[in-house]
């Protein structure tokens, strides 16, 4: 038995060939252009040293302008949960005239150039816009606003929840619901207590897909903003900004404050689901 | 009769299906729809000859020009990165290979404009390597090759993550047969490893070209904005937009949407006809 198992932990020599010329392809690959360039990254931020960094970190531009994208981020993707489930569910469960159609225009936003679909948004959402002019009249101001920005961000992060609910639903048992039925739950009960919490860390994953996204979208979303410093001036925008100031130290800190703050984020998410995969026992 | 009271006792009644089906329908119209037909729409606003003549200018065609030659040199780039990838991960065991196909999927959680800013810091005036470049005569950043390098980080991930779940889920039994039948590595890969693979890479072809003729964030903080030289047809439609020629930044918008209109038609059509030959995706 111990013997078995050491041989198969042995690495056995495989008699497909081209191991060392694809791994080292793909590492150098890898390394040049992603993780020298990072690394470039990582060398500019310790060479400003705490002090500085902290004092580019907590001007008050650079914290309004964080703040207000990861707000944004978090509106946009709590908006995609909510349709986006409710999308799945649609697309899943009901037949209607067009649904392949739908299914395939979901995924758009990944297809449509982001500042194509940004000077979309503006035009639609403007004061004398199709839609903006509508809800001018209701004296909701969207373009130039942070509402703007949720706009943008909603377009581009909507596929995310869709994709990553839609395939969980398709697998659900449906005699699952039919039990819940027979032993008296009402329709209302059975989805939110059994098909609900099933599609819930599919939808937490499609969340933080569509969060990570939105906290880094630069392109849809600077022609709808406005980019009014304190306002509506995202941080990748400030990024963009101070580089043509040739602020590189300031660049340098905004990208290195976006990474840590969603890496954190990311982070607290996956907890998040490992926590509720223990305790409640989801599958992931 | 009896599946047809069970079926009924799992699903809504039908004013609850067609008013999920009309709430989704009206998301749908808002944030997607909408925005698309407002592109086309907006570019014929001054009629077809204003169009032709947007399309047509020589700037538009620099454009044009500039960004499928970045397109033809960092997707074939990145298939051959993907196909490498893939064979290393799926075909072999090494230490530290799920840390290698995180590293893969980097590029997609890291903002475009921090993608691009990289780039200026390691290859930019004020960066290391940039006294040296300068003194050989090689631009990088606000030239073509720094546009080049940042279309492939945002793009590299697209095909590998295509291949690695079909050639995960394939195995490498047929590999095995073909080599110990006494084909040669290269004979194996072509005759037997590629024709199982090729909708697969075709799927990931589609969706890298797509947002590599598409990229804004990255490509916009290395090109610099230089009319008729670095600037692709994205920016091209952000200069057009931002000088308020509104019918021709929509003109040449609506050829970037053309592209994505085809692009999704043509992955639906792969999906329909060949999804055995595809990975089981969520998200993108």
């Amino acid at each position: 038995m111990a013997a078995k198992g050491l041989r198969l932990r042995t690495p056995k020599r495989s008699i497909i060939p081209g191991f060392s010329l694809s791994l080292g392809f793909t590492i150098a690959y890898l390394g040049l252009i992603v993780l020298i360039p990072l690394g470039a990254l990582v060398l500019k931020s310790a060479g400003l040293g705490w002090q500085e960094f902290w004092q580019l970190a907590l001007d008050e531009r650079t914290l309004s302008a964080l703040r207000l994208s990861f707000v944004t981020a978090l509106a946009a993707a709590l908006v995609n949960v909510v349709f986006g489930v409710l999308t799945a569910w649609v697309l899943v469960r009901y037949d209607f005239p067009g649904r392949r159609i739908v299914d395939a225009l979901i995924d758009l936003p990944f297809a449509l150039p982001t500042a194509v679909a940004g000077i979309a948004l503006t035009t639609l959402y403007a004061g004398n816009g199709w839609i903006g002019s509508l809800l001018g009249e209701a004296g909701i101001r969207v373009s130039f606003t942070p509402l703007g920005i949720v706009v943008a961000l909603v377009f581009v992060s909507l596929p995310f929840v869709v994709r990553t609910v839609q395939p969980v639903m398709e697998e659900i048992d449906r005699e699952l619901e039919e039990a819940a039925a027979s032993l008296g739950a009402s329709r209302w009960q059975t989805i939110t207590r059994v098909i609900l919490p099933s599609l819930l860390p599919a939808t937490l994953t499609g969340f933080s897909l569509a969060f990570a996204r939105s906290v880094g979208e630069y392109g849809s979303v600077i022609f709808i903003a406005g980019n009014i410093p304190y306002v509506s001036e995202i941080a990748p925008l400030l990024i963009v900004i101070r580089l043509e100031e040739f602020q590189y130290e300031a660049a340098t800190a905004v990208a290195v404050l976006i990474l840590v703050i969603s890496f954190l984020a990311l982070l607290a998410i996956n907890l998040l689901q490992a926590w509720g995969r223990r305790r409640l026992g989801f599958g992931a | 009769m009896a599946l047809e009271a069970s079926r009924r006792v799992a699903t809504e009644a039908p004013t609850v299906r067609w008013a999920a089906i009309a709430l989704m329908g009206a998301f749908l119209l808002l944030f997607l729809l909408m925005p698309l037909i407002g592109v086309f729409v907006e570019a014929f606003r001054r009629g077809v000859p204003a169009y032709l003549d947007a399309i047509r200018d020589p700037e538009a065609i620099a454009a044009i020009r500039l960004t499928v030659t970045v397109a033809l040199i960092s997707v074939p780039l990145n298939v051959v990165f993907g196909v490498a990838a893939a064979w290393a991960i799926t075909k072999f065991d090494f230490p530290g290979k799920s840390l290698l196909t995180t590293l893969i999927d980097l590029p997609f959680s890291i903002s475009p404009v921090i993608a691009g800013l990289v780039y200026v810091l390691l290859y930019g005036a004020g960066s290391l390597l940039g006294p040296w470049l300068r003194l050989h005569g090689i631009e990088v950043i606000f030239a073509v090759p720094g546009i080049v390098l940042a279309t492939i980080f945002v793009t590299l991930p697209f095909v590998a993550r295509e291949l690695i779940p079909l050639m995960e889920a394939q195995g490498k039994t047929e590999e095995i047969a073909a080599l110990s039948l006494g084909a040669s590595g290269w004979q194996t890969f072509w005759k037997v490893t590629l024709p199982n693979i090729r909708w697969a890479l075709l799927y990931g072809v589609l969706l890298c070209n797509a947002r590599a003729m598409g990229e804004f964030g990255a490509v916009s903080v290395v090109s610099g904005h230089i009319r008729g030289q670095t600037n692709t047809t994205p920016l091209y439609v952000e200069i057009l937009y931002n000088e308020y020629n509104f019918a021709a930044a929509f003109a040449v918008a609506s050829i970037l949407a053309l592209l994505a209109l085809v692009t999704l038609a043509a992955k639906t059509l792969l999906e329909w006809r060949y999804g055995h030959g595809l990975a089981r995706r969520n998200g993108h």
